[in-house]
């Protein structure tokens, strides 16, 4: 593949083709500030914050959809360069609710933290700001359009990633709203990949309400236990307790998550979750009055073991089957259709995955 | 008796809008009702041409009796008996609804390129329109010239984009041919959005088939065989006309399989825009023939490289089509003699606003603006004062009196901070608030953002929001320098031309008008147009006591016995300006 | 509505699929953008509702109401509107007490658009009323053709 070489900030570099400039930057540890960009979705070039000087070109361009052109230098940093991203950036908050204090999203929050680093305080464009009195009556993803600053990368996500389509940009100038169609209430998978790439409050997990700030909670990588598929998983704990679940960009599964991996967590809490094995104890009478009690895992494999043998003997193996759970491993249900094959001596198993 | 009567309706919008067809419809019932001899209907044709520019003074209606052309103006139906009766009968013109002089100096200093066939020949007729060398240039072309001679005698002939950039037509097709695919574009840009802005239509509806014919040959250079045209919606008649000649031209071998003989196919579609300015910006229109919403993306890679579906794509405006086939008849060495060293050939601008003449000018870069203004507009209505005049639209500039022998090509406007634009041309007066206007235009970029980029969908709303409370009287100190520099913000920053351009209005009146900005900020409008900053009174002396405002008020603020001067309250008054215009005695002041 | 839907959706599928042209030709069939016809197009073609409700809402000319029975339309551009076509639409808006930001009256008798430039500036200000284009109009005209319209309406 041809290689080309960009001078950015004084550093050279040698780039594939169709590498972007931004792209390039960050390959050579340069900061350009970003809000619409995101390493996975196709370039948009909306939020004009990533804008930088190119030698020979007279007025200053988007580094995120640039491609870098052999012998190219690059600015990415000048007075005249930092000035309009700071205006920029006015202009974003002139049109933003500011409530960082109650935010769901503060502290992590790619809009204010870039506030910050511009030490925006004053804004000399106040004005009208969008109002939306309308709430999205969804179970899981929190909707609040007035924080959304129409960077894209929630319509792309669901296009790109998940195939859905469920939202798109609509109207348009000032009045643009990304929404579902009429405006409706969200329906979709509800997989939550909008909400991991959204860089403001716009899109949060309803779950996640007044479940504490960043600073009280722990993060602890682990692996997703709902399916075989095994997606990499950050639980965010506050006090022994799971109040949210996020995946990084840099695990296999690119930080992409389904439903139940995002938001299906409320179990491990649950008061209803079994922790010791219960054994039915029948009522021969009435099946609906059957009782469970409690027992040690060393009596209720003992009870299977002899109940297996007792049918195996009466009946034959075949009159056994075993069905097995998508939310084991590949390992635990290999093993367990070799229990059912080898030990059983039965070829009736399955596994519900079948999905 | 006359024998060899022609007589020709015109028929643009303007034409219709003014009674052309009932006046053509006069015409043909007169002739059946007077029973005018077979032998003479056979010899007298009646047909509808496009427009031929002076829309003001339609219905125009031409006579053309043994070889000799009269020109009637402000046709009406009950007036065609009369000239039926003295002039087509009698042999003696009704001289006193000929145009006046004024309509042939606006002619004079023209020169017709583009619209040298518009308001003679019947745009719906292809015999009409091959009556006059059409198609001669594609015949010249399939016949006798390779791709890369049409485009070297293109970069020869100069001619530049005329939709608003200027970029060089000759160079685009090169690199749109030198580009490697299976599948090439070529799209005709007839998304005429500008308000105040025209040629386009006008160009579609006299004389479609140049466009087409400009297409047949755009497409062969690049090596297309599909084009679009990418046509507004609001033109219906031009959309009506462009279909029929489409159907033409693809019956007698111009379009479709294997033109010429050549092995050649290439073929048109018409696409309708659906109500977008920002559609003018190529990479927005690319993204509406998809199907999508009109929203620009960022060049690199330019359309000539990747365009529509992502194959090589050139998009030309209609007028730039509309030369193409002229230049081929007659040369580059022609075409290059009008115009200036950088600006060849002739330009059309859509002249409006205060001039004695408006209409639809065609006239050779280069030419000074005054010669414009005074000579072909009749300079202006009512005795007044020229203020300043407004070219290029929204995206453009205004250019003041003081400087009118200015020359009208891409480099000298653009020196003085306007721009020829797609060639609206807007002749303001005393009475207009040039605060005011670049408000209007502002308003309507701002209404037309796409939403994409920060700087244009919150930029153009904050400008807008700082001119509005100026011209209510409510502008702060200091305003003037924050529209200048979030002006050029916005300018800097913005992804495409729209927002790129969209503050033009705004600085270039900062720039020759500061100080009305200025009054505006101390509470006044000099020009007395901004209407939330007056105050309606009524003057006695003048009053009459008829009555008339105190009926036109819309919010009951004037009260008065009949005979006796009456009375503005106020508080009451909405400030709408109703009183004013229906006083026959200049008897209500605004202060 | 169903077999109006099912030939513009067919029309759809044998030319290069264009979902502008398809909400065009849907308004031209019903006056308008019905809903259900989003939705039921978006099932058959398998193309998401969010697309078509994006496309139909950026671009002007589309209606996701219906319209009045008679359409003004007030050309707004630079020519009209420095010879007055805001008083026009305010004397309109007022006649036909519309509010802000509504386009058609209660009684779905008028609908009032506003246009950018219909390209028609020599005899500006222009108005279109059901399709025909009148020109050099004026407060006074417009309240007369108003006037004949609203009774034609009442019959």
């Amino acid at each position: 593949m041809k290689k080309l070489k960009v001078t950015i900030d004084g550093k050279t570099i040698e780039v594939p083709e169709n590498t972007t400039v931004l792209d390039a930057a960050r390959m050579l540890d340069i900061q350009i500030p970003t809000l619409c960009h995101h390493p996975k979705l196709t370039p948009f070039g909306g939020c004009r914050l990533c804008i930088v000087e190119i030698k020979g070109i007279p007025r200053p361009v988007t580094s995120c959809t640039t491609p870098v052109s052999d012998g190219m230098e690059v600015t990415t940093s000048s007075p005249q360069i930092e000035d309009l991203r700071k205006t920029v950036l006015e202009l974003i908050l002139s049109d933003h609710p500011n409530d960082c204090m109650v935010c769901e999203k503060a502290g992590d929050c790619t809009l204010q933290e870039l506030a910050y680093f511009y030490g925006i305080r004053e804004n000399r464009f106040g004005g009208e700001r969008r109002v939306y009195a309308k709430r999205d009556g969804n179970p899981f993803i929190e909707r609040d359009m007035e924080k959304c600053i129409l960077c894209g990368r929630c319509v792309k996500v669901c296009d790109e990633v998940q195939g859905v389509g469920a939202i798109d940009f609509t109207y348009r100038g000032f009045k643009s709203k990304i929404c579902p169609p009429y405006e409706k209430d969200l329906n979709c998978e509800f997989c939550g990949q909008c909400v991991a790439v959204c860089p403001t409050g716009a899109l949060t997990g309803k779950q996640w309400s007044l479940r504490g700030r960043q600073k009280d909670i722990k993060e602890i990588d682990t692996t997703c236990p709902y399916c075989g598929t095994g997606c990499n998983i950050t639980l965010h704990v506050r006090r022994n307790e799971v109040v949210r679940i996020t995946s990084r960009e840099d695990t296999w599964n690119e930080g992409w998550l389904c439903v139940k991996g995002r938001f299906g967590y409320k179990f491990i809490n649950s008061p209803d979750r079994l922790k010791k094995p219960l054994i039915r104890i029948k009522d021969r009478s009435n099946s609906l009055n059957d009782i469970f009690r409690e027992a040690s895992w060393d009596e209720a494999l003992d009870y299977i073991a002899t109940r297996l043998n007792e049918i195996k003997s009466k009946h034959g193996a075949d009159a056994i089957g075993g069905l097995s759970s998508a939310r084991c491993t590949n390992e635990e249900n290999y093993l367990f259709q070799k229990l059912m094959r080898a030990a059983v001596g039965t070829n009736n198993v399955d596994h519900c995955a079948r999905l | 008796m006359n024998k060899n009567i022609t007589i020709q309706v015109c028929m643009g919008t303007g034409g219709i809008a003014a009674g052309g067809l009932e006046v053509l419809d006069a015409f043909e019932s007169l002739m059946k009702e007077k029973n005018i001899p077979a032998e003479f209907k056979k010899e007298c044709s009646m047909h509808k041409v496009g427009c031929r520019g002076l829309c003001a003074r339609d219905v125009l209606v031409d006579v053309i009796a043994d070889n000799r052309r009269t020109i009637y103006q402000y046709i009406k139906p009950e007036m065609v008996e009369r000239i039926v009766d003295e002039h087509v009968v009698g042999g003696n013109p009704v001289s006193e609804w000929q145009v006046d002089e004024d309509y042939h100096k606006f002619h004079e200093k023209q020169v017709k390129v583009v619209l040298s066939d518009c308001g003679n020949i019947d745009p719906e007729d292809i015999n009409a329109y091959m009556a006059v060398d059409g198609y001669k240039a594609v015949e010249k072309v399939f016949t006798s010239m390779t791709p890369e001679e049409v485009i070297d005698m293109m970069k020869k002939s100069g001619l530049r984009g005329r939709g608003g950039a200027g970029f060089p037509t000759g160079v685009k097709w090169e690199a749109c041919r030198k580009a490697e695919a299976s599948q090439k574009y070529i799209i005709c840009n007839a998304d005429e959005g500008d308000p105040g802005a025209f040629m386009d239509r006008a160009v579609i509806e006299g004389n479609p088939h140049a466009v087409i014919e400009g297409m047949v040959i755009g497409a062969y250079a690049i090596g297309a065989s599909k084009g679009y045209v990418y046509i507004r919606a609001e033109y219906p008649l031009a959309v009506e006309r462009l279909k029929k000649a489409i159907k033409d031209a693809k019956e007698r071998g111009f379009l479709g399989k294997n033109i010429f003989g050549k092995g050649f196919d290439f073929d048109i579609k018409i696409k309708l825009g659906a109500g977008a300015f920002v559609c003018g910006e190529e990479t927005a229109l690319i993204a509406s023939i998809e199907g999508q919403r009109g929203m620009p993306r960022a060049k690199p890679p330019f359309p000539v490289h990747r365009g529509l579906w992502g194959k090589p794509t050139v998009i030309n405006n209609v007028e730039t089509l509309a030369n193409i086939p002229y230049i081929i008849k007659k040369g580059h060495e022609w075409f290059s003699s009008y115009g200036t060293e950088k600006s060849k050939g002739t330009k059309v601008f859509a002249l409006t606003g205060k001039v004695k003449n408006t209409g639809l000018i065609e006239v050779p870069m280069g030419i000074t603006l005054r010669e414009i203004i005074y000579d072909i507009g009749g300079g202006i209505e009512g005795g007044k004062a020229l203020k300043a005049v407004q070219t290029g639209g929204p995206s453009g500039g205004c250019i003041t009196p003081d400087m009118l022998d200015i020359n009208v090509d891409y480099e000298s406007l653009a020196k003085v901070g306007s721009i020829v634009g797609s060639g609206g041309m807007i002749a303001l007066d005393e009475d207009d608030c040039m605060v005011n206007v670049a408000k209007y235009f502002l308003q309507f970029t701002q209404s037309e953002s796409c939403g994409k980029c920060v700087p244009c969908r919150i930029g153009t709303k904050r400008l807008l929001e700082i001119m509005d409370r100026i011209t209510k009287g409510s502008g702060r100190q200091g305003d003037i320098e924050l529209l200048e520099k979030l002006s050029s913000d916005i300018k800097a920053a913005s992804l495409c031309g729209l927002g790129q351009t969209a503050p033009n209005p705004v600085l270039s009146t900062i720039k020759y008008f500061r100080e009305e900005y200025e009054a505006h900020l101390q509470g006044k409008c000099p020009a007395k147009a901004c209407r939330e900053m007056l105050t309606y009174h009524i003057i006695e002396e003048f009053c009459k006591g008829c009555g008339a405002c105190l009926r036109a008020c819309p919010a009951g603020a004037i009260t008065g016995e009949k005979k006796k001067p009456h009375k503005i309250a106020p508080e009451i008054c909405i400030k709408c300006g109703a009183c004013f215009d229906v006083c026959k005695f200049k008897a209500v002041g605004k202060e | 509505m169903e077999e109006t839907l099912k030939s513009l959706a067919n029309n759809f599928k044998e030319k290069e699929g264009n979902i502008i042209s398809l909400l065009q030709e849907t308004q031209d069939a019903f006056g308008y953008i019905p809903e259900e016809a989003v939705y039921w197009f978006s099932k058959e073609l398998d193309i998401p509702a969010s697309n078509f409700f994006g496309v139909a809402t950026f671009y002007a000319q589309f209606y996701l109401k219906p319209r009045g029975k008679n359409i003004i339309t007030a050309c707004c551009g630079t020519a009209c509107h420095v010879k007055g076509s805001d008083r026009i639409i305010n004397n309109l808006k007022r006649e036909l007490n519309l509010a802000d930001e509504q386009n058609t009256t209660e009684d779905k008798k008028f609908t009032l658009e506003q246009v950018a430039c219909v390209g028609a500036c020599s005899i500006a200000p222009v108005v279109i009323i059901n399709k025909r284009v009148y020109g050099k109009m004026s407060t006074d005209k417009m309240a007369r053709e108003l006037k004949v319209l609203k009774e034609g309406s009442d019959e």
